[in-house]
């Protein structure tokens, strides 16, 4: 049966068919929908973790036990897993370990565009990249089939384009595998130095042999059509070449680490002239060029971005695209929902003159016109141990005038070892915990703090003013934020102090609540004295129309920000008068 | 045959992705190859978003390129300009007549045109349609999306599909009989 699927959703389907009982993730745009795929067949386990280490460190412990295992993250979660994903390329797997990354070129959802090819190559793990869904699924059976041949992890990079396209998929009935049988091996899964040593050699033979191998992998897949002009490619790109040179030779490959060096050797050396067509850096064709092999590559095509037919069309065929020069319009940036509870805390901050080293969820929209609510976003957690940074070089005077932000999910996922950073070295930070109640960016993900688990159970809930004392921040208050003189009066005592303190600013993300009847208020222009304040506050349902100030009825859910915002008191609540 | 290229565009939230959902299920269930690129993430907060669809006997690349599209079908006013670039010299325009501002007109630091709806009539066959006041008489504003995915239908011949099959089968059962009469009106509309 052919079905139409997401490139995450046939990568989920994948693992289903290659018999996965566990399943872990960190959600991340463009990654979050495999897991979320994946949790819908009741024969896997699936989970969230609270970062992308721990999500991989129990894939691992998984797989060693003997049973097939996957988890999933986008490019820069990566980062956070690269310490367990170096030693686990040492100590292979026992049941299938297969880890998939979803790069962001475009950073469409993303701080940065690291290519995760790097990892592979510096990590001695064989990676795989698929080009269409359908592939999605079959790669995903291929690394198991790889992981466990080979006795290693398998890397699957996938990009944005190819997660979130869909394409035709031929399914096929769950294959049924057992667990593998687990035998206690210190030399195997204990890595201290002289275990490791012995295990380093191990590793350069197994990807000696997948080298050899790979140039007979059907994954990596030469077509002969015109010798004059070919193509070394993969993933999505490969898509492009077809279009724009459908009778050019191809060398498609499937496994991009290591690469199929005699398969390549040969291909260079029928076809005339080779152009190397992947999106980011030029992995493969520096390891191409290192071979003597003369081929085109970023000389020609960028290290930025997503590429396109478009591109290939303009750079390679020199197609003038001729096309009329685009319009100069207003753009339309990601602005922060009406009713948002973020934008009560920017708002308050302004007023007070606060600075704020932020944070990576819905609230790094704060850093836009007109809120422009933060100085910083690097990483996941960085707000907090910056904040103690600053501090350290400048003293506590200076930052009285500053916070940090983080959501309750980010905070969980890698700030709370910041804040013990704070009170270990005697720091005296305000840290503001957006808690709204999910994982609101990627698309409303349950966490620890949210009490709920992936397959929708019910569990413990993480208390986090509790967990804040626990630590030892003596100064943890809870404030609604939409109670603008608490949050105020909070933030004012708070950062005038000499002691560490958190302030959790507790609203649910108002597009949980989809049941809720639109309360919207008015503007009385009689009232209103055309001052601009509330246009202040960047909320998407308070607009200037033919002159006057409105409220889109369509779009305000009634927060009442805007009442305690305006001086004349012109906003009302419908039905007000 | 040629590969066809469908373009919607709009505002994160409008409902596109439901829209080309609806739209690529039925192609798939009359034979065509079909491949189709949506935007999830940061941009879906009140951004610009495009599903991106094209079908035909072999689809290679799932993206449109410029001037690429047989069909633009906007479901805000100017976001239809914003994407008029991916449209073939011959192809044309469906264009819902539904304004939402984006922060730099809201806060009156640009300005958003009013006579978006003449530009794009002087420059490509433009089909102007107001879902948004067709929405409202079926008494659902949401089931805009569904009225264009309509008039999309109607404009790229592909009426023979089973629409109403297509809409059991991916909706929420409250909500069949609605976007059933919505597709209909926008059928009607063009």
């Amino acid at each position: 049966m052919k079905r139409l699927m997401l490139g995450n959703e046939a990568v989920a389907r994948g693992a289903y068919e290659s018999g996965v009982k566990v399943s872990t993730a960190y959600p991340g745009t463009p990654s979050t929908e495999i897991t979320e795929f994946i949790a819908k067949y009741e024969e896997i386990y699936a989970q969230w973790s609270p970062n992308e280490k721990v999500a991989l460190e129990v894939a691992i412990g998984s797989s060693i036990s003997g049973a097939r295992s996957i988890c999933a993250m986008k490019h820069v979660g990566l980062n956070v897993a690269a310490d367990p994903l170096f030693t686990v390329s040492y100590t292979g797997v026992n049941g299938g370990l297969v880890i998939i990354v979803a790069d962001d070129p475009g950073m469409h959802s993303s701080q940065n565009e690291q290519d995760s090819r790097y990892y592979a190559r510096s990590a001695h793990i064989p990676m795989l990249e698929p080009s269409d869904s359908q592939e999605a699924k079959d790669f995903v059976k291929e690394a198991f089939n790889i992981s466990e041949k080979y006795d290693t992890p398998v890397l699957i990079r996938l990009t944005t384009r190819l997660s979130h396209s869909q394409s035709l998929v031929k399914t096929s009935q769950p294959d049924e595998v057992a667990l593998k049988e687990y035998n206690k091996d210190a030399t195997k899964y204990v890595m201290m130095p002289g275990m490791a040593i012995k295990r380093h050699v191990v590793v350069e033979n197994r990807m000696n042999q997948i080298t050899e191998d790979a140039s007979k992998f059907v994954l990596n897949d030469a077509s002969y059509d015109d010798l004059e002009v070919g193509f070394i490619t993969s993933g999505i790109p490969y898509q492009y070449v077809k279009e724009v040179f459908p009778n050019a030779s191809v060398l498609k490959l499937g496994m991009v680490n290591p690469l199929p060096k005699s398969l390549i050797q040969d291909f260079c050396s029928k076809v005339k002239k080779v152009y190397i067509i992947e999106e980011l850096e030029p992995i493969f064709e520096e390891q191409i060029k290192s071979w003597g092999i003369e081929v085109i590559g970023k000389d020609l095509l960028t290290v930025q971005g997503e590429y396109s037919a478009n591109l290939l069309k303009e750079k390679i065929k020199n197609e003038d695209l001729n096309l009329a020069a685009a319009e100069t319009l207003p753009g339309r940036p990601p602005v922060l929902c009406a009713g948002c509870p973020h934008r009560s805390i920017y708002y308050r901050l302004n007023k007070l003159g606060k600075h704020a080293t932020g944070d990576i969820g819905c609230y790094t929209l704060g850093a836009i016109e007109p809120l422009k609510g933060l100085d910083t976003c690097i990483d996941m957690g960085a707000s907090i141990p910056m904040l103690h940074g600053i501090e350290k070089a400048r003293g506590r005077e200076y930052t009285k005038d500053w916070v940090a932000i983080i959501g309750d999910s980010t905070f969980v996922h890698s700030g709370i070892t910041g804040l013990i950073d704070i009170v270990y070295n005697k720091g005296c930070s305000t840290v503001m915990i957006l808690d709204n109640s999910t994982t609101g960016m990627t698309g409303h993900q349950d966490n620890p703090a949210t009490g709920v688990t992936l397959k929708g159970e019910k569990t413990k809930q993480l208390d986090l003013p509790l967990l804040c004392k626990s630590v030892g921040i003596n100064r943890v208050r809870v404030v609604d934020p939409f109670k603008y003189k608490d949050l105020e009066n909070a933030i004012t005592e708070e950062t005038s102090i000499e002691e560490p303190s958190v302030i959790i600013a507790k609203a649910p993300c108002q597009l949980l609540d989809k049941h809720s009847v639109p309360k919207q208020n008015y503007i009385d222009v009689e009232k209103c004295k055309d001052c601009g304040m509330c246009l202040k506050l960047g909320c998407p349902a308070i607009k200037k129309s033919h002159g006057i100030m409105v409220i889109d009825d369509t779009l305000c859910v009634g927060c009442n920000l805007c009442i305690g915002v305006c001086k004349f008191q012109a906003i009302k609540k419908a039905g007000v008068q | 045959m040629e590969t066809k290229s469908i373009l919607l565009v709009g505002v994160g939230g409008q409902g596109t992705i439901l829209a080309s959902k609806l739209l690529t299920t039925g192609l798939m269930e009359a034979g065509y190859d079909v491949k189709m690129s949506e935007i999830h993430g940061m941009s879906q907060r009140g951004g610009s978003v495009s599903s991106q669809v094209r079908y035909g006997k072999q689809v290679q690349s799932p993206v449109i390129e410029l001037g690429g599209a047989d069909i633009l079908v906007s479901f805000e006013k100017m976001e239809a300009l914003r994407w008029l670039e991916y449209l073939k010299p011959q192809g044309k325009v469906v264009v819902n007549d539904f304004k939402i501002l984006p922060m730099p007109a809201l806060s009156g630091k640009e300005e958003y045109s009013e006579k978006i709806l003449e530009e794009l009539s002087s420059k490509v066959e433009t089909k102007i349609i107001d879902a948004g006041k067709e929405a409202l008489k079926l008494g659902n504003a949401k089931v805009m999306n569904v009225i264009l995915l309509g008039s999309t239908i109607k404009m790229m011949e592909l009426t023979d599909i089973d629409w109403n099959k297509i809409i059991e089968d991916n909706v929420k059962p409250g909500f069949v009989d609605i976007n059933k009469t919505a597709l209909e009106a926008g059928m009607k509309l063009v």
